[in-house]
């Protein structure tokens, strides 16, 4: 990976490059840390559950029908997981329970108590991207950017599971994930390539 | 979604008292509950998780295959037994739905796992397996993916799952604990109801009875095996017709016969008469194709559907072919 190419720097030059519009950065380094939205009122039903996301721990006070990624999108502030058609057709909402990768939609938060949660947000270090998200850059594996975070996530998954053997592998099992731009080939190239590193440096 | 309460015991009998009480639902991999409950569907106010319940267990001998109620899909496909001895299953199991969801989604949830039938999921729609007697706009509507076999005047709702064709076909039977620590097995193909009179009512289950297990016995039909799935694109989609297929040769006479079918029946679609045709009888194209024209008797097409006859006949046709050569 080049030294420096990071999220925030591309979106920073993504915008400079907009017809000189501005050198502000979209997202500050200050901004990007979206702050939780505040408790909402407390109903009857609701309960206080702990989760383990990212590597930290998140107090939420929830109501028990609150999926996954209702809690992680409007409670925690962890908007990278998206929404898309919320019925796990989509895998939009793709993060990791323990390792594997689910649909956070047709998860309930407060059956993860006790469980590793990893989302978008907990795969770079820091500034430095993961293998598969700076792959998806040099890939050019996205237009609209909607589906990427499932996509990314579904391809950590895909190649810790063991899936990249080929072409038609890893497109079988990045079934669960829709691009409605299409960037199925590039998608391809991008999980390949990265396999292709790992066994290389095996 | 409606509100629920949500407990999940660690005791057995205290989730199946739980569940037994009006409004009372189980759940185990959510991946179907969750949909039906986020479209009105299904509105439990009680939820009862059964994920702390120690039936999650695989194991394979001698004996036979036992795949514990909470076992995962994405585990019994990844199985070594399961893959050498029982590849039907394995190759149902990765036919189905996504990576995400089969991590998710259990043998005990994919066995009660709801139609797709459009109607019944968009509560816009009468649906006599939603609502009793409100009529089934299905039998002259949109029922391109609807049942052939197995329907009646109130419902021709499709069974969606592929795990539990090639069950069906290797004489699976299940496990199920009710209220009072009561257990009883059923066979897996008395264990759906076919829909008649009362199509709300889809299996044997009593109030708050559970599946614990689903036991396969060992033959040498299920090491010969195969799922050969037709669908409208290439992965993580919906049989439209789905053939489980085992057999026991000996040379290239067909010693013993095991075939169920999906996408076409009400339930998992055993078919017995084409088994007793194939027995005994040298695997050839011609007595395939004979075959498979009993297993398409008493279909009752809808119309949009009048194409899983022909449809049922070339899939169990291809499978025989794959699974004899």
């Amino acid at each position: 990976m080049k030294p420096g190419l990071t999220r925030r720097g591309l979106i920073g030059r993504s915008v400079a490059t907009a017809g000189g519009l501005a050198a502000v950065p979209l997202v500050t380094p200050a901004e990007a840390a979206i702050p939780a939205a505040p408790a909402p009122v407390r109903t009857p039903e609701m309960v206080d559950i702990v989760l383990q996301v990212n590597g930290r721990r998140l107090p939420l006070t929830i109501e028990p029908r609150v999926s996954l990624l209702d809690a992680l999108r409007e409670q925690a502030g962890l908007t990278g997981t998206k929404k898309g058609c919320d019925r796990g057709s989509c895998g939009a909402c793709t993060v990791h329970v323990d390792g594997r990768r689910v649909n956070s939609c047709l998860t309930l938060a407060i059956r993860c108590q006790g469980r590793a949660v990893t989302t978008i947000e907990g795969l770079a270090e820091g500034d430095e991207l993961h293998p598969v998200q700076a792959a998806f850059i040099r890939h050019d594996a996205f237009q609209c950017g909607y589906c990427t975070p499932g996509q990314i996530m579904a391809a950590t998954a895909l190649l810790d599971e063991g899936h990249a053997g080929s072409d038609a592998e890893i497109r079988e099992y990045m079934a669960g994930n829709i691009c409605r731009c299409g960037a199925y080939n590039h998608i391809v190239d991008a999980i390949r390539d990265v396999a292709s590193q790992a066994a290389g440096k095996g | 979604m409606q509100s629920f309460g949500y407990l999940d015991p660690a005791d057995a009998d205290a989730a199946i008292a739980a569940a037994a009480a009006p409004g009372g639902k189980f759940i185990a991999g959510g991946t179907d509950l969750m949909q039906l409950m986020k479209d009105d569907v299904e509105a439990p106010t009680r939820i009862v998780d059964v994920e702390k319940l120690p039936y999650g267990a695989i194991e394979a001998n001698g004996s036979g295959l036992r795949l514990g109620a909470l076992a995962r899909m994405s585990d019994v496909a990844a199985h070594p037994a399961v893959q050498r001895d029982y590849p039907v299953i394995a190759q149902a199991l990765l036919a189905s739905a996504s990576p995400q969801l089969r991590n998710m989604a259990t043998m005990g949830g994919n066995m009660l796992q709801r139609t797709r039938c459009h109607y019944f999921r968009d509560t816009g729609f009468p649906c006599n397996k939603r609502n009793p007697g409100s009529g089934c706009p299905a039998i002259h509507g949109e029922n391109r993916l609807l049942a052939i076999l197995g329907g009646s005047e109130h419902c021709i709702a499709t069974h969606p799952s592929d795990l539990a064709v090639a069950l069906v076909a290797l004489d699976t039977s299940v496990e199920l604990q009710g209220v009072g620590g009561a257990r009883r097995t059923v066979a897996l193909g008395d264990f759906h109801r076919l829909p008649g009179d009362t199509p709300q009512i889809e299996t044997v289950l009593q109030p708050g009875e559970l599946i614990t297990a689903l036991v396969v016995p060992p033959s040498a039909a299920a090491r010969r095996s195969a799922y050969l799935k037709v669908r409208d694109r290439a992965s993580f989609e919906f049989a439209l017709v789905s053939a489980a297929v085992a057999l026991e040769m000996q040379g290239n006479t067909i010693a013993d016969a095991r075939i169920a079918m999906g996408g076409v029946g009400t339930k998992p679609w055993r078919l017995p008469a084409v088994e007793a045709a194939l027995r005994g009888q040298a695997a050839t194209p011609e007595n395939f194709t004979a075959a498979a024209g009993l297993a398409v008797e008493g279909a009752m097409p809808a119309g949009k559907n009048d194409f899983k006859v022909k449809l049922m006949q070339r899939t169990l046709v291809r499978a025989l072919s794959t699974v004899a050569a």
